[in-house]
């Protein structure tokens, strides 16, 4: 068994209305910042999982946003699977 | 006829839902936790308002995983009334016994105070009692209202007669500023194919005595009792 990092990012669908993204828009051209583009929010969940491989922590990584870490209604998601850094899993 | 009103940790209409249910009598109110696993022979079901767990990664996200939902889906398979209000509806869309998403307000305010909502089809069992097209005077208290489908589901929704009731003004039309939290096609309330569970961002619970300023939510729990009646004589 080895331990992997998981990184899932959950972002809204695009053409999703963001009114988060949208204030926050707003507050940086209040700021004055030219240039700002489109801004989306979404969120970013660490972690970890023990596996006997890269590509078992990523199907049960996948399953995991499917059933719960995302809606797929609403938001799609990303994930990012790497071993853990020098760490073993014991047992 | 007996009514299970869940409670999950952090619902906090369910006493509301209660008080309503004995009040206007007729019903047997009784909990049941999210922890239970049975409904134990109950003739309808209750998805109170609150917060439950937290509203933690999404509202409603986690409480569809409580033991007793497993009890309610196969409740709702089976053709027994399910009503899910504000959290319960946020509830029913994430496990799946209702279409779409609720977002959060297009204002990113919590908005509660009194609406107007129209009743668009009787075609349901918590809508019989009323008139088609009656406005109601409903209390609203939430932050992720806003109801989200795409447009094919919106349509089924649409074609099949599936919205229950929807935002309008006082006179009962369909202006921007009527609609509380941006929900597409201003919808407040919506049932399933079966017609067996209905889901709506306000709280009918909360306007069915004077003394609460609107007795207009009372319709829903007559329209739920003509219909126990008649499926139980």
């Amino acid at each position: 068994m080895s331990r992997f990092d998981i990184e899932v990012r959950v972002k809204p669908r695009p053409g999703l209305l963001d009114p988060q993204g949208k204030a926050i828009h707003h507050a940086l051209e209040s700021l004055g910042y030219p240039g700002v583009g489109e801004v989306r929010v979404g969120k970013v969940i660490d972690l970890t999982l023990e596996a006997d491989s890269e590509a078992e922590a990523r199907e049960r990584a996948d399953e995991m946003c499917r059933k719960l870490l995302s809606n797929p209604v609403t938001e799609d998601y990303q994930l990012r699977v790497r071993a853990s850094a020098g760490k073993e899993a014991e047992g | 006829m007996k009514v299970a009103v869940i409670t999950f940790p952090g619902s906090n209409c369910d006493y509301d839902c209660y008080h309503a249910l004995k009040t206007l009598g007729g019903f047997e109110p009784e909990f049941r936790w999210h922890g239970d696993r049975e409904l134990k022979g109950v003739d309808a079901v209750f998805l109170p308002g609150g917060f439950s767990y937290g509203d933690y990664l999404r509202s409603g996200a986690i409480a569809r995983f409580s033991p007793i939902m497993e009890a309610v889906r196969d409740f709702a398979r089976s053709g027994g009334p399910v009503v899910g209000i504000c959290n319960g509806f946020q509830v029913l869309c994430e496990a799946g016994l209702l279409p779409g998403a609720l977002l959060a307000n297009e204002s990113l305010l919590f908005r509660s105070y009194d609406i107007h909502i129209r009743v668009e089809t009787l075609r349901t069992p918590f809508t019989s009692a009323y008139e088609r097209h009656q406005v109601l005077r409903i209390p609203i208290a939430h932050g992720d209202g806003n109801y989200h489908a795409d447009d094919e589901v919106l349509a089924e929704l649409e074609g099949e007669d599936r919205i229950v009731f929807r935002y309008v003004s006082p006179a009962g039309d369909l202006t921007p500023e009527a609609n509380p939290n941006g929900s597409a096609h201003h919808i407040a309330g919506i049932v399933n194919e079966s017609r067996n569970v209905l889901g709506m961002m306000p709280h009918p619970e909360r306007a069915v005595e004077p003394v609460l300023g609107s007795t207009d939510g009372a319709g829903l729990f007559a329209s739920l009792r003509a219909h126990l009646e008649g499926a139980l004589a």
